[in-house]
């Protein structure tokens, strides 16, 4: 990747910020350091997940978007903090879907969500269930496995090759968009630390504002992205 | 027992597109009028202010513009022999909510339809015979003409206020526009917006292969721009926010943009939100509606609201939904080919091919949703029905229209969908990719129809609207050809990779992916009772003071977005009304 001009390397940038809090302020470019830094996720206060669920979205999201090679990971970009504050949402508890019975959890996936269970309810069912597969065929829970052994099972999962029951279905593809959500989405929903996703892509959030753009062919929009609340990287 | 509220001359039912037009038009004959609204109130300011509104994961992934299932949803089956299931959570299409409907959240692109697609059947007929149509397509002709809507057409988009460059003004066919559409007796009310990068990419290999590329028609201001009633636009800065979001700085054509600030200041309109009409109220002879009942959401409890006059402008499966509900007709049985509530329900056949050149700055996020160049050479005016084997056409676009990264991140294929791959391949290609559109048309069929459902209901307890629908070879086969013939025209570009998204024979619906909020169908125009609900006026056959506006008077649908040709019906509507209903109410021929 291209450093811009008149900015820090990327790449070490995005190394200081995931060294975590007991870094902040040192290698970080002064545009940063309007970002508080927030608890560390050892210490971050759970409204959802539990200990055991908690302990499997920090591994899973971790290999879903690996820290390593350019750009930030889901740990930097803090996705488990986003998955957890919309699964004790209303996304989480499905309040706008239609959910009255009766449900054929089995149908095929194309006739869309038919499970009774909300996303909140397939994290909490799923996990164990995933975990109980990881031991049975790596030896140990998704989060205590190798790297190697977590992609091989996530593989697995993604593959359909973890027998979950019907109502569990959706269970990897909430997993990997809420991943991808959390990464992407504004910070203020808790992911997407300090717009360092933005920055890696080159998107400039929610600056909203083009009007000498569109005919400026082929050249590379220079500007960083700004937040709804008014970060700016 | 249901409250009753004061007795109005208009009772209007949903207030997007065709409901404000229906207000504000029908106010001015001095009539004493209410909608209601079954959604809350929104307008520019304060519900759509920057920057709150530019918010992906809000609008554009969690789709708190929308309808919500939990509210009013349908079920959803491919085939007779299938089990509808509900449509629980929002995917293939997204019915808007709330004031302004959906035409808030729009992308903006507004076309009228070409004159031979109004004339469908005669002009299949008149050029390769009946004999081509396939078994089982209900391929019909509007009962009105290009010509006669042609005014009405105008008049919306003056009302709207759409950016374009007329190709065909008063006959005379100019350099830059569209050649192949149907007159215009006036050109559109402002020039063209700027072209983007990726749409001139686009427009020079389509001039090159000898195709006539122009300036998609935009519901997006391209410069300062009152409207008829009064109101105000400003150009568009290209933010990348117009479908799933309202338009933050008046730059969308929407009922907000352009009618609603003028009718709320008449003091013969009100309007309630929070008002979800439940049945159209017939009187005892059967022949016409005494008003309708509604759920007051605030209240808790059912209101009657008697009326004169019932216009019924909610989103076309609403209001399928309501006149199967209220009796405003029989329900279609597919089995005979009687009855015509929910007959002819369809929607649009899409694909594209997408192009990544690496070395190339698109800046997705710079665009807005109606952007771009289009070319119309394989339209519905301009295919050989007969010998490509398919009754169809398509346009083709290519124009950024938002780089939203959440829902927006084209990647080659074979590309990782997670881990170290995925993540290398997102800040490789993201802003090196662009796209070309085919927007194809969708016929009727016998098959695919909508009544209501014998299992589920919804909160009021009603039940569900139950939609049959899949994809039909005839359709198929025109989606095959544009891939024939786009991919050669993306190959002269030179990407360093190309990828087409065409749906093949075969193909089966599914409710997942987004595909387009063009539902049309469902209480279909027609000259008698026996095809259709709703006469060329959009006056029910069942109940003449009820009139159903909206796409579902489509017979079938067209090969673009539908707002135009809603818009000039809406208009076409309503000046019957004023001309001829109002003095003498009756059934109108």
């Amino acid at each position: 990747m291209t450093d811009l001009p008149g900015y820090p390397s990327r790449r070490s940038f995005l190394k200081a910020t995931a060294a975590g809090a007991a870094l902040s302020g040192l290698a970080l470019p002064a545009s940063a350091q309007q970002v508080p830094q927030p608890v560390s996720l050892d210490d971050y206060q759970r409204e959802y997940l539990n200990a055991e669920e908690w302990a499997f979205i920090m591994a899973a999201t971790a290999r879903l978007i690996p820290s390593e090679g350019d750009g930030p990971g889901a740990i930097e970009a803090r996705v488990p903090v986003f998955i957890d504050r919309q699964l004790a949402s209303d996304y989480g508890t499905a309040d706008d879907w239609y959910m009255e019975g009766p449900h054929d959890a089995s149908a095929e996936p194309a006739r869309g969500w038919q499970t009774p269970l909300n996303p909140a309810e397939v994290y909490r069912q799923a996990i164990p269930a995933f975990n109980d597969w990881c031991t049975q065929a790596h030896g140990a829970v998704f989060a205590e496995l190798s790297v190697e052994q977590q992609d091989a099972a996530l593989t697995s999962l993604q593959n359909g090759d973890v027998a979950l029951a019907p109502e569990l279905r959706e269970f990897w593809g909430i997993l990997l968009g809420n991943t991808k959500e959390g990464y992407f989405a504004d910070p203020q929903y808790g992911g997407n630390h300090g717009m360092q996703s933005w920055v890696y892509i080159g998107f400039p959030g929610a600056r909203a504002a083009y009007r000498e753009w569109p005919e400026r062919h082929n050249v590379k929009y220079p500007l960083g992205p700004v937040s709804i609340s008014g970060e700016r990287a | 027992m249901a409250r009753q509220e004061k007795k109005k001359d208009v009772v209007i039912v949903g207030l997007g597109w065709t409901g404000s037009i229906a207000g504000i038009e029908l106010a001015q004959e001095g009539l004493d009028i209410v909608a209601l609204e079954r959604g809350h109130d929104q307008d520019t300011v304060p519900n759509f202010e920057y920057p709150q509104q530019i918010d992906e994961l809000k609008y554009g992934v969690r789709l708190k513009m929308m309808q919500k299932p939990s509210q009013q949803t349908l079920t959803v089956r491919r085939n007779d022999g299938e089990t509808a299931l509900p449509y629980r959570s929002l995917g293939s299409f997204l019915p808007g909510n709330g004031v302004g409907g959906a035409g808030t959240h729009w992308n903006g692109l507004n076309w009228r339809p070409q004159p031979v697609e109004l004339k469908l059947r005669s002009h299949v007929r008149d050029n390769w015979g009946e004999q081509i149509i396939p078994e089982g397509m209900n391929l019909r002709d509007y009962p009105i003409s290009y010509d006669e809507m042609e005014p009405f057409f105008t008049q919306f988009e003056k009302v709207a206020g759409i950016s374009g460059y007329a190709g065909n003004l008063n006959g005379e066919i100019r350099e830059g526009g569209n050649p192949f559409e149907g007159w215009r007796s006036e050109d559109y009310p402002m020039p063209p917006l700027p072209t983007t990068y990726d749409a001139s990419k686009f427009r020079d290999a389509a001039k090159a292969m000898g195709y006539h590329p122009f300036e998609a028609p935009a519901g997006i201001a391209s410069t300062a721009y009152v409207n008829p009633y009064g109101m105000q636009m400003g150009p568009c800065n290209f933010c990348g926010f117009c479908e799933r979001y309202g338009c933050y700085q008046y730059s969308k054509s929407s009922p907000q943009t352009s009618i609603l600030g003028a009718l709320k200041r008449m003091p013969n309109f009100e309007y309630r939100t929070k008002s979800e009409v439940l049945r159209v109220e017939l009187a005892a002879d059967g022949k016409t509606a005494t008003g309708v009942t509604y759920w007051d959401e605030e209240a808790g409890e059912e209101v009657f609201q008697p009326a004169d006059i019932v216009i019924l402008s909610s989103y076309q499966l609403n209001n399928v939904h309501l006149m199967l509900l209220s009796g405003l007709g029989e329900a279609y049985n597919p089995l005979t080919g009687e009855g015509t509530l929910g007959k002819n329900y369809a929607y649009q056949m899409n694909g594209g091919v997408s192009m990544f050149f690496k070395e190339d700055n698109f800046n997705p996020f710079v665009g807005h949703g109606a952007n771009g160049q289009v070319i119309d050479d394989f339209s519905i005016s301009q295919n050989d029905f007969g010998a490509e084997g398919f009754i169809g056409g398509s346009y083709w676009r290519a124009g950024t229209f938002n780089g939203q990264p959440i829902r927006n991140m084209p990647l080659p294929k074979g590309t990782p969908s997670w881990g170290a791959g995925w993540k290398q391949g997102i800040g490789e290609w993201y802003g090196h990719a662009m796209s070309i559109g085919s927007h194809g048309s969708h016929m009727s069929y016998a098959n695919n129809h909508l009544d209501l459902d014998p299992t589920y209901t919804d909160r009021h307890g009603r039940p569900l609207m139950r939609m049959t629908f899949n994809w039909q070879d005839n359709d198929l086969r025109m989606n095959q050809f544009m891939k024939r013939k786009m991919e050669p025209l993306a190959a002269s570009m030179n990407p360093d990779i190309m990828q087409a998204g065409f749906k093949d024979i075969g193909a089966q619906y599914d409710v997942r992916p987004y595909q387009t909020t063009h539902n049309t169908g469902g209480h279909i125009m027609a000259e008698n009772a026996r095809e259709g609900a709703v006469n060329r006026y959009s006056q029910t056959f069942k109940a003449h003071n009820v009139f159903a506006m909206g796409a579902g008077n489509f017979v079938q649908n067209t090969q673009y977005n539908p707002t135009g040709l809603v818009g000039g019906l809406a208009y076409h509507t309503v000046h019957a009304i004023r001309t001829q209903y109002l003095s003498n109410p009756r059934p109108l021929v």
